[in-house]
């Protein structure tokens, strides 16, 4: 089964998120890589190589899919992926969905025995993916 | 970035970094997301006690640069370690080029070689690889109110004061007056990447922190070259 590296700026942020991808799909794997290595807010390119590794680790042959939050997260995974084995890489994918709505479908999606590349896409995909009502989006309500 | 220069710069810019801390993050509390002294500091900090302790070698000057950029990225935590780690991690991987000697001159008997670039040379390579690799990695350009605002004009300096056969404290001290130019230049500009873009128009007015803490770095650098 596809596994899961969620990567952000905030470990508590990634704890959470962690807890709801698991509710809503209890059997994928997830690695995450929040903070630096001293625990602050941030990203840090060898925590995110180590999830990669874990993440790779716990998906067999099936491979990862990468969700990550804003800034500097796309810096340091550059760097990390950079350090894995070119094999390695090759079960790599990266996903452009937003961290939160992109990590639970990726799940589910996972959970259902799809392939990166088509968990990739359901993340991908929550990036317009409509979250508010139609006749809010009107310029209704709110 | 030869010999003891490595180590007697990385030195000397983590203690202005230190001192220049609570500067940088309050320019980063204008437009950004206020830590880039803190971050810096931080990463430097690490560096110290790395090269202390010996976990960061001091020298050759290639494995000092390779070591410190591993510290400061792993440690920072923003673009900033991302971005400068690379780029003193790539300056180290020109330096390590460079000092596996001149290349061998084909057919030359006794395997003759070409003369080993000097000491200046040999810095304006490094500091051009690392601009290089910054610029790479932010997929930036000169005028997004970015530390290249600072490092590109220095980089410059450097090479021209190199080329017209300037030695290095003094090609160097013109990399850092380019660089501390090209910071302030930052304040009228609109900011088109990294988080200060978020602010659209109002991050005009602003001296940019990745530049302000770039020239900062190339002073430092300038002050370590002159003794």
């Amino acid at each position: 089964m596809v596994a899961l590296v969620l990567v952000g700026h905030s470990p508590a942020l990634l704890r959470a998120l962690r807890e709801m991808v698991g509710q809503a799909a209890p059997a994928v794997r997830v690695a995450t890589a929040g903070g630096t290595l001293v625990g602050g807010l941030g990203t840090s390119a060898p925590g995110i190589r180590d999830a990669l590794r874990a993440g790779l680790a716990a998906a067999g042959g099936d491979g990862i899919v990468v969700l990550l939050d804003l800034g500097s997260a796309a810096m340091a995974l550059e760097i990390a992926l950079e350090e894995l084995d070119r094999a390695e890489r090759a079960f790599v994918v990266v996903s452009e969905g937003p961290l939160v709505e992109g990590a639970v479908r990726a799940a589910v999606e996972a959970a259902g025995g799809a392939s990166r590349e088509a968990v990739r896409a359901a993340a991908d995909a929550e990036r317009t993916a409509p979250k508010l009502p139609p006749d809010w989006l009107a310029g209704g309500a709110a | 970035m030869t010999d003891e220069l490595v180590e007697r710069w990385l030195r000397l810019a983590a203690a202005r970094v230190a001192a220049e801390r609570e500067r940088l993050t309050d320019l980063d509390a204008a437009i950004g997301d206020g830590d880039h002294g803190i971050n810096l500091d931080r990463g430097f900090r690490e560096l110290l006690r790395r090269l202390d302790a010996g976990a960061c070698p001091v020298e050759p000057p290639a494995l000092a640069l390779d070591g410190a950029g591993r510290a400061l990225i792993g440690t920072v935590g923003g673009a900033s370690g991302a971005l400068y780690g690379r780029g003193l991690q790539r300056a180290g991987a020109v330096l390590a080029a460079l000092d596996g000697g001149g290349q061998v001159v084909p057919g030359e008997p006794g395997g003759a070689r070409t003369a080993r670039p000097s000491r200046e040379e040999r810095t304006a390579a490094a500091f051009a690889a690392a601009v290089a690799a910054i610029t790479a990695l932010g997929r930036a350009a000169p005028g997004q109110k970015t530390m290249l605002d600072a490092l590109v004009p220095a980089r410059d300096a450097l090479g021209a004061a190199v080329a017209a056969g300037a030695p290095l404290a003094v090609a160097c001290a013109s990399a850092a007056a380019a660089a501390e130019a090209g910071a302030l230049a930052t304040i009228p500009l609109l900011a088109t990447k990294g988080r200060a873009s978020y602010l659209g128009e109002r991050s005009i007015g602003h001296l940019d922190p990745g530049a302000a803490s770039s020239a900062l770095l190339v002073r430092a650098l300038a002050d370590a070259a002159a003794g």
